[in-house]
């Protein structure tokens, strides 16, 4: 499934209608709580993407408070709760500032898709993984050996860097290979994904 | 007997150290008259500093107001008086408080004392501080959404480690004695714990024969050490400090007997000032100067 989750309307509905800033720790607990009820609903695998476009600040502890440790319980191998990927959306240059900040502080990395409909990594990854990253990229989806060729690599280098690359939820992994994790299929954008909240439509 | 403490003339976090060294060594209940008659100007670190200083305060101090109509007049306007009236016997006839908009307070006197309260701070700042940081300042216009996050973090140590709420305000002024540029000002004043008490609440006192304040302030300004163990805290101050860098702002703070800074070069303070007369609680004052537009 995939699933478009709105942060300000997590926002007004958990905390307050009348705030339009992320800032303070209980206000991103509460924002976080509010969007792991979202994804209980939606499945045990699941694309969601995060829409921050209605954002107006979010500050250092809000973004711990929400990217950072919504992103350690799925990426955590010792407590993948389910195959949840995330899409950050709508994310403007101070947001960006918060998130690389608390994302080097739990050596985490994300995807986000930019303004222009290309996705963009942030935060700690290693040269090789980006590689096979942006080779996964432009390729859309692709098994190892496709990878392996494409980057340059043997097939057992591009096997163990698509495996991390997953257990990262950076790509997704399909039964036939890997996918890049660039956004809603066929080139939709994120934001015309849904008109209304939390809305869901098939992965794949 | 009632102790009188003078106001120096121009009350900034320089020469506050004045009034917090007459205060070190006077008992908590000794009354004391607060004498600001002749005083002419206040930063915004001198006005929260004041209304702080009565916190800590067993007997209601007194405060004699300035005599001088433009600045009781400009207290008023920064609400200075709406609040001290609490916390002072006051010593003076308070002028009517007017409005604000006409002045460089992007942020009057504001208490800190809860989450609901950081929102507020935020939410009222942002339109004002985009016209003075980029039409004023000639800031980029990143700069309003960091600068709002550095007073959204400084605000939010107020709440999760002081103990008791405090004061922020936000004033713009031109800084023509150290800079001859305009500045805008970011104070934050609290009476609680301070930075030393709430690094030993979890941890305890370290084992090293220097462990004081000086050594905590270094630890959480620095450092980026927290009272908490989760690993994402202490990025508040951190990124206060790379925004500090990147406008070439000056940040300091004082809590307990030392007082730390990031001193640019435009300054001439020392980094780190130890041995200072005790006052708790923190006080934290970040000041962002006009670009020199080539």
């Amino acid at each position: 499934m995939i699933n478009r989750i709105d942060v300000s309307s997590v926002l007004r509905t958990t905390v307050s209608s009348l705030y339009s800033n992320l800032v303070t720790r209980p206000t991103g607990a509460a924002v976080r709580l509010g969007i792991e009820h979202q994804l209980d609903e939606i499945g045990d695998r699941a694309l969601a993407i995060l829409d921050f476009s209605h954002v107006r600040l979010l500050d250092f502890s809000c973004a711990d408070e929400i990217v950072a440790k919504l992103l350690l319980q799925y990426v955590s191998l010792d407590m993948q709760r389910r195959e949840v990927y995330f899409l950050f959306y709508g994310m403007s240059e101070s947001h960006m500032d918060a998130i690389e900040t608390v994302l080097q502080r739990h050596s985490l990395a994300l995807v986000t898709q930019l303004a222009d409909g290309n996705p963009c990594l942030l935060g700690v990854i290693d040269d090789d993984q980006r590689r096979i990253w942006e080779t996964m990229r432009q390729l859309g989806s692709a098994d190892p050996s496709e990878v392996a060729v494409s980057a340059g690599i043997s097939a057992d280098h591009a096997e163990r860097a698509l495996q991390d690359l997953w257990r990262r939820r950076l790509v997704i992994r399909e039964e036939n290979g890997y996918v890049a994790l660039c956004g809603p299929p066929s080139g939709v954008r994120a934001d015309a994904l849904a008109a209304t909240d939390h809305s869901s439509s098939k992965m794949s | 007997m009632t102790k009188v403490i003078e106001v120096p003339f121009s009350l900034d976090d320089q020469s506050f150290e004045q009034i917090f060294e007459a205060l070190a060594p006077l008992p908590p209940d000794e009354k004391i008259l607060i004498d600001a008659r002749r005083t002419r100007w206040a930063s915004p670190y001198g006005l929260t500093a004041l209304l702080t200083l009565a916190q800590t305060r067993l007997q209601k101090p007194t405060l004699a107001i300035p005599e001088l109509d433009d600045t009781a007049t400009y207290w008023a306007r920064t609400q200075f008086f709406h609040f001290a009236a609490d916390l002072y016997e006051i010593n003076g006839k308070i002028p009517r408080a007017r409005s604000t908009e006409d002045l460089d307070v992007l942020l009057p006197l504001t208490p800190v004392a809860k989450t609901e309260d950081i929102h507020g701070v935020v939410d009222k700042i942002q339109n004002k501080a985009q016209a003075m940081l980029i039409g004023t300042l000639h800031l980029e216009p990143s700069a309003t959404m960091r600068f709002t996050m550095a007073l959204s973090e400084i605000c939010q140590n107020v709440i999760e480690h002081a103990g008791r709420g405090g004061w922020v305000a936000v004033h713009s002024y031109r800084w023509q004695k150290r800079l001859g540029r305009r500045v805008v000002v970011i104070a934050v004043c609290d009476a609680g714990i301070g930075f030393r008490q709430s690094l030993e609440s979890a941890h305890g006192p370290r084992a090293t024969d220097r462990w004081d304040d000086g050594m905590a302030l270094e630890e959480t300004v620095m450092r980026g050490a927290s009272r908490y163990r989760d690993p994402g805290r202490g990025q508040g101050l951190a990124g206060v400090r790379k925004f500090i860098h990147d406008w070439t702002g000056k940040f300091s703070v004082r809590s307990g007997t030392a007082r730390i800074a990031i001193v640019p070069e435009w300054d001439s303070d020392v980094p780190m000032r130890e041995d200072l007369p005790f006052f708790p609680g923190a006080q934290v004052q970040i000041t962002v100067p006009e670009r020199i537009v080539p």
